[in-house]
């Protein structure tokens, strides 16, 4: 039936399916729905840049207007990958510009941003509108300089926990007189200055400015003139934020401050005075989103009585130094939470003030809507995880880290599989789960058998045997990416089922059993996978022994081959 | 069901007990021995640990060496590396300083970048704590006008932020350059001429030595140890100074 509209009308049907997982099944109907789906597709992730060229991206979908790449490996997150690895954007840039693509959007995540590639961005794609940038490096504020000059109608440029080398604080300056479109600046993560007249200058010709997140440079009173420019803000991300609470500059910041009614997304408060927080009361009603987890410095009784003003909040990230008590008041205040992330605040994870199960027990028992955790904390026990499994049983993500990764159930010292098994089996659609604490085979067992949504699994200092990530992989249908680091894993593990890594986007094992032969196997028997063996030591006589265990290895399924990019440390098999 | 039968009957099979060790608060010898560990590294320190965990402490420390796993029974190969391993270990690791403690690459698996942020933050709260004092008041005079002010320097984390609040503290008595940018540009010699030979204002500050000394030099930290007093001169004045100021700045670098 369908066979007889015209294209437009599929077409037009079409452009109400925005999600790539539905756009993907279209796709697959039929050769017309296939060739329909791809010249209107606008908008393209690309979860791994290695599985695809951009040459044939383009072949695919001529008409993409919005591309989102990651990069690296997540453990490159934490050191555990080179840091020239690879994972570079120019290549991309290259070839779109050279292709007449018309870009608009580009969102980048672990990858190396070069400025050249910001210039060749600024200066190719007449229509660029929007640059996200997640724990990116490789640029510095000259790139940002260019994106600032040339493109005319830039609307977002969101810069999130990049690594730059800003060492000129001129790029602001750069927005000409001209570009009043912006409606997202996110420079948080920058460390230089900035040139403040500009600042002013450029959030009083932008209108439609809904997020706005400056960094610790910025003063107070420039935030409160910004404030006053841009009453209309949706979202902030204060840089710093000192002063004297009972001077006029301060009692001027409460005016400007009370009269942004529409922000609900708060962050930020790098610099902080604790005694300066009452003036952030008024809006605190509002707030659905606070990201307090860069502000050391709000602790104690100011941070719960911050907490108590904030009824509505969904999202909430946070230090450990909040304690167990200040997770009670989250809990009988924030009774809409959907996300709670409590970050250590010592991230080299001596945790003396960190929070324990005590904590979690209580958001669990408080916030039902609770989806999505991230936890670092000093202990777990199997009956918190458990109780948090019967009360809390959406949950989508669930990371829980123990900061001694092998700490036992300290009441019973017992490992931690049955409480980890619980949320397992309570929580029907957990798509992303990481597990810490001691662990044996058993718990891998109860992942098998219960997490039938789960995508992404991160695993640490785990497990007896192979069995556990045999347990993993034959149960867990819908895995896309599995990462393991330290587990008794060998390669009666990994060769067990090669075929299954085509169905996932990538696989990392680092300190396990696996050896250079089983890795070797792996890559001689599936060809769409490449197999990297990451070798960070300085060892000149690098041991091209079979059964020499691998430190470092990395597979994904791609349908390009090899790349031509890797460094030195990188051997792919 | 399998694993949990395994784990009780696994009984303490050639069992090492590194000195000084709470195993037995623990309570899980069996288990211990039991786990998978690469390379048979051993235990080290009091708290008991996972033989990966602590492997890979011991890795870092360069100590234990890489083994083959080629079929051997794991529970024997276990026993010889725990005894291999042993020895190194004693040697090397203060049993006292718990494995936690010890760095273990990627752990905890927080981002490089807050934990950078994290850690310039609390070295900059170290800093003001280590001063001793939660306040620092210091008289401010400016050329010209009839009575003095007084200002808290750590109630600001920049020179940015000093010269706003000077700059309004006084505004009514034309501070001129002494704006948002105008410390920005002392800190530029070449500026720092232009604006000294006109008739705009210069912050000074005398120091714990006192000496007289261009604001915007030093480290702000540095500065506020070290400011005793403010004085805002008249730029035609501040000429003087300039070279005496630049002059120390060179003898210190």
């Amino acid at each position: 039936m369908m066979n007889y509209f015209p294209d437009e009308v599929l077409e037009h049907v079409f452009d109400f399916i925005t999600c790539h997982k539905d756009r993907n099944s279209v796709s697959l109907v039929c050769k017309s729905w296939h060739r329909i789906e791809r010249y209107s597709r606008r908008r393209v992730f690309i979860g791994n840049c290695y599985s695809i060229s951009p040459e044939r991206l383009i072949a695919r979908f001529p008409g993409v207007k919005s591309l989102t790449l990651k990069g690296k490996p997540h453990f490159a997150d934490f050191n555990l990958v080179p840091y020239d690895w690879g994972g570079f954007v120019y290549p991309w840039i290259k070839v779109l510009a050279e292709t007449g693509i018309g870009l608009e959007e580009l969102r980048l995540k672990r990858m190396v941003v070069s400025d050249e590639s910001l210039e060749l961005i600024s200066k190719t794609f007449v229509n660029f509108q929007s640059l996200v940038l997640v724990s990116c490096d490789g640029f510095s504020a000259d790139g940002l300089a260019a994106i600032a000059a040339n493109c005319r109608f830039l609307r977002e440029l969101d810069l999130q926990e990049n690594e730059v080398d800003d060492h000129r604080g001129h790029w602001l300056s750069c927005f000409p007189e001209s570009c009043t479109s912006l409606v997202s600046l996110n420079f948080a993560c920058l460390k230089g200055e900035v040139n403040l007249g500009a600042l002013e200058r450029l959030v009083s010709r932008s209108p439609n400015l809904k997020s706005l997140r400056l960094n610790r440079s910025v003063p107070l009173d420039t935030l409160q003139k910004l404030l006053m420019r841009a009453p209309q803000l949706v979202d902030l991300g204060i840089g710093s934020y000192v002063h004297d609470p009972s001077s006029e500059a301060s009692n001027k910041l409460k005016h400007a401050i009370q009269r942004c009614k529409s922000i609900m997304s708060l962050s930020g408060f790098l610099e902080v005075a604790p005694r300066c927080m009452s003036a952030i009361y008024p809006i605190c009603g509002n707030l659905t989103t606070l990201n307090l987890s860069y502000a050391p410095g709000i602790h104690g009784n100011k941070l719960t009585k911050l907490i108590q003003h904030c009824r509505k909040l969904q999202r909430l990230w946070i230090l450990d130094c909040i304690g167990d008590k200040g997770l009670g008041v989250v809990a009988s205040t924030c009774k809409e939470l959907q996300e709670l992330r409590v970050f250590p605040s010592d991230p080299f994870g001596a945790g003396n003030d960190a929070v324990t199960e005590e904590g979690l027990v209580l958001v669990s028992a408080g916030c039902p809507k609770l989806n999505s955790l991230l936890y670092f904390c000093q202990q777990m026990t199997n009956a918190a995880l458990i109780t948090v499994a019967k009360n809390c049983p959406n949950f989508i993500r669930f990371r829980l880290c123990i900061l001694d990764p092998v700490r036992p159930d300290p009441v019973t010292n017992q490992p931690l599989d049955e409480g980890f098994g619980a949320i397992v089996q309570s929580c029907k659609r957990l798509k992303r789960l990481s597990l810490s604490g001691l662990l044996t085979d058993q718990v891998f067992l109860y992942i098998g058998m219960y997490a039938e949504q789960l995508e992404m699994l991160s695993i640490a200092f785990a497990a007896d045997s192979d069995k556990g990530m045999l347990y993993v992989l034959n149960g867990c249908k819908k895995l896309r990416k599995l990462e393991i680091r330290d587990c008794p894993f060998g390669n009666a593990a990994l060769l067990e089922d090669v075929g299954k890594y085509e169905t996932m986007r990538s696989l990392w094992m680092s300190s396990c059993e696996v050896t250079l032969g089983g890795c070797k196997t792996v890559a001689e028997m599936m060809p769409s996978l490449n197999v990297e063996i990451i070798n960070e030591s300085d060892q000149t006589e690098f041991n091209l022994d079979d059964g020499q265990k691998v430190d470092k290895m990395y597979l994904y399924r791609t349908l390009v081959g090899h790349r031509k990019d890797a460094p030195e440390s990188v051997w792919i098999l | 069901m399998e694993v949990g039968l395994k784990m009780a009957l696994k009984g303490g099979g050639g069992g090492d007990h590194v000195g000084g060790c709470e195993k037995e608060k623990m309570g899980f010898e069996e288990t211990e021995l039991r786990l998978g560990l690469p390379g048979g590294g051993g235990e080290g320190g009091e708290v008991v640990r996972k033989r990966g965990f602590s492997e890979t402490v011991d890795l870092k420390l360069n100590l234990s060496s890489k083994q083959d796993t080629s079929g051997i029974d794991p529970i024997d190969e276990k026993v010889t590396g725990l005894n291999k391993e042993k020895n190194l270990l004693l040697s090397a690791i203060d049993p006292a300083k718990p494995p936690a403690k010890a760095q273990v690459v990627g752990w905890p698996p927080v981002r490089s970048f807050r934990k950078n942020m994290l850690a310039a933050g609390s070295q900059k709260s170290s800093s003001d704590e280590s001063s001793g004092e939660k306040v620092a008041f210091v008289k401010v005079s400016m050329d010209g006008a009839p009575y003095l002010r007084k200002v808290d320097l750590r109630m600001y984390t920049s020179y940015h932020q000093l010269s706003d609040a000077l700059a309004k503290m006084f505004s009514s008595f034309t501070i001129g350059n002494c704006g948002s940018q105008g410390v920005k540009d002392f800190m530029n010699e070449s500026k720092l001429m232009d604006l000294l030979n006109g008739s705009d204002y210069v912050p000074t500050y005398e120091d714990k030595d006192g000496d007289w000394m261009l604001v915007g030099d030093v480290p702000w930290e540095m500065f506020v140890e070290s400011c005793k007093r403010l004085r805002i001169m008249k730029g035609t004045e501040a000429i003087g100074l300039a070279p005496k100021a630049v002059e120390k700045c060179k003898k210190r670098s």
